[in-house]
């Protein structure tokens, strides 16, 4: 059995001590309308990487905290060599690069405004290509797995994630928790008919009226609506999978976590304080979870698939692991951990264990995911409510 | 494989197909654990990833998977019967 302080993992060091196991520079747009200078910078200089996204604009109170917050995340993630910003104007713009500045990392920031796209997508370009060169002298040296912060989140789950894949990553999850990592769940939806259990796990009465606070929130939110989530919950994919109900499903996804204590409950795209398992409230949306957990500092993600989600992030590698063997017949380029032997019973949760955290380690240590090789980039901001 | 149907806990009302299962077979069921759960009867066809009913679940009864109630059953099921959203509903939102 893997122990995970055995694990020989390798990532860039960042100024403020934290690890990566990519090395991107980014090119960063404040708003919707500065993707296109933020792209124009990417398609000059090689090496670098435009996260184009929706929002940004007349936004306000905590939905604009929140987009501030998963920008700046975005930037300070331990992935991330260096990051150029550009945004319309340069209040907004020094904000994000502010937060950025805080890592100790090189960022710069551009504002379009009295300069037009091209003379910014100029200036832009000549910083990030001093970035570029920066970040690809940086080598790879060994961490330990108490330096790691990574996350966790299952999509188009089905009966078989229940069995098998979810609690592979339990599994391994105990495993790191042990060895000292710092680990990240959420979903707050999908935990409908098993939030019981998340409480009974939280490590202090404090931590479990947090969770409770942030669940009620949420039932609250829908009940406001006047309406309940008969149709989306469990989803259309997850119901051919064989699910029937939330609660199910709830039963299935919390196998993520194993038997692991819920150390504190964070704020959409807040940095865990510490090591053990963080329980952050999220959406059930993949690519919106996963670039919340990136914002949150998490540099690696286990996605456990039934159906076949094919979700990936531009800033950290997302190994996806599944136990379905139709999925694994049809559409096996996008599965990274293939652990259908637990269905057979030619496998156990312990060697799929040994099987996911191997692949852990390699993709750490520069193997892409199939995600990150079939360019599956989807950066998705949460969006709390309509802007002003 | 000596079995078709694996179940989390022994005490569960439905077990899950690992394989697409045809009406009229006889297939074994196998807890997550290795230990034989007796062998079933099909009903009806039932696609990988579905459940099968393990015993006869009378109209309102809790419906335990993972040891636990994941919903009701809104209809009389019999041993063997595929079960799904057409005779089983959540318990938690109004229906």
């Amino acid at each position: 059995m893997i122990n995970a302080n055995n694990l020989k993992l390798n990532g860039y060091r960042r100024p403020d001590g934290q690890y990566g196991v990519r090395n991107h520079v980014i090119i960063l747009p404040v708003d919707d309308i500065s993707n296109a200078a933020a792209q124009g910078v990417a398609a000059l200089i090689k090496g670098t990487m435009a996260l184009p996204h929706a929002y940004g604009r007349l936004q306000f109170g905590e939905d604009l905290e929140l987009t501030f917050r998963t920008l700046a995340g975005t930037g300070r993630n331990p992935n991330i060599a260096a990051a150029v910003v550009i945004g319309i104007e340069p209040n907004w713009t020094e904000r994000i690069v502010k937060e950025i500045r805080k890592t100790g990392k090189p960022v710069a920031g551009f504002s379009i405004e009295r300069y037009g796209d091209l003379k910014t997508v100029e200036m832009a370009a000549r910083k990030a290509k001093d970035f570029v060169q920066y970040a690809t002298e940086l080598q790879r040296e060994p961490f330990p797995v108490k330096k790691l912060c990574m996350s966790t989140k299952c999509g188009e789950s089905d009966t078989t994630t229940g069995l098998s894949s979810c609690p592979t990553v339990g599994r391994s999850f105990e495993r790191l928790l042990k060895g000292g990592a710092t680990l990240i769940f959420g979903e707050t939806s999908e935990l409908t008919g098993g939030e019981d259990i998340v409480e009974s796990r939280c490590v202090s009465e404090k931590v479990r009226k947090d969770f409770r606070c942030v669940f009620d929130d949420y039932t609250n939110l829908i009940k406001s609506q006047g309406v309940d989530l008969l149709g989306s919950q469990p989803t259309e994919g997850n119901i051919r999978g064989g699910l029937t109900t939330i609660e199910e499903k709830a039963m299935g996804n919390i196998q993520k976590i194993g038997r692991c204590k819920v150390n504190s409950v964070l704020a959409p795209a807040i940095e865990p304080k510490g090591p053990g398992l963080h329980f952050m409230d999220s959406s059930s949306a993949a690519a919106e979870m996963v670039t919340l957990c990136a914002a949150a500092g998490s540099v690696v993600h286990y996605f456990p698939t039934g159906q076949g989600n094919v979700i990936g992030n531009p800033i950290i590698p997302v190994i996806k692991l599944s136990g379905n063997p139709l999925t694994l017949e049809t559409m096996s380029e996008h599965i990274d951990v293939d652990v259908t032997g637990i269905l057979r019973m030619e496998m156990t949760l312990d060697q799929a264990a040994d099987h996911a955290l191997e692949v852990l380690q390699r993709t750490i240590n520069g193997r892409l995911t199939a995600a990150e090789a079939l360019r599956h980039d989807e950066f998705v901001l949460t969006k709390l409510y309509r802007s002003a | 494989m000596k079995h078709g149907i694996l179940l989390h806990e022994p005490q569960d009302d439905v077990g899950v197909a690992v394989m697409d299962l045809k009406k009229g077979t006889t297939i074994g069921a196998m807890t997550l654990e290795g230990k034989q759960a007796g062998k079933v009867k099909l009903l009806n066809d039932v696609p990988l990833g579905h459940k099968v009913a393990l015993r006869d679940l009378p109209k309102d009864k809790p419906v335990l998977k993972y040891g636990r109630p994941v919903g009701k059953a809104v209809q009389s099921i019999a041993r063997g019967a595929h079960v799904h959203t057409h005779n089983v509903k959540t318990l938690r939102w109004a229906i």
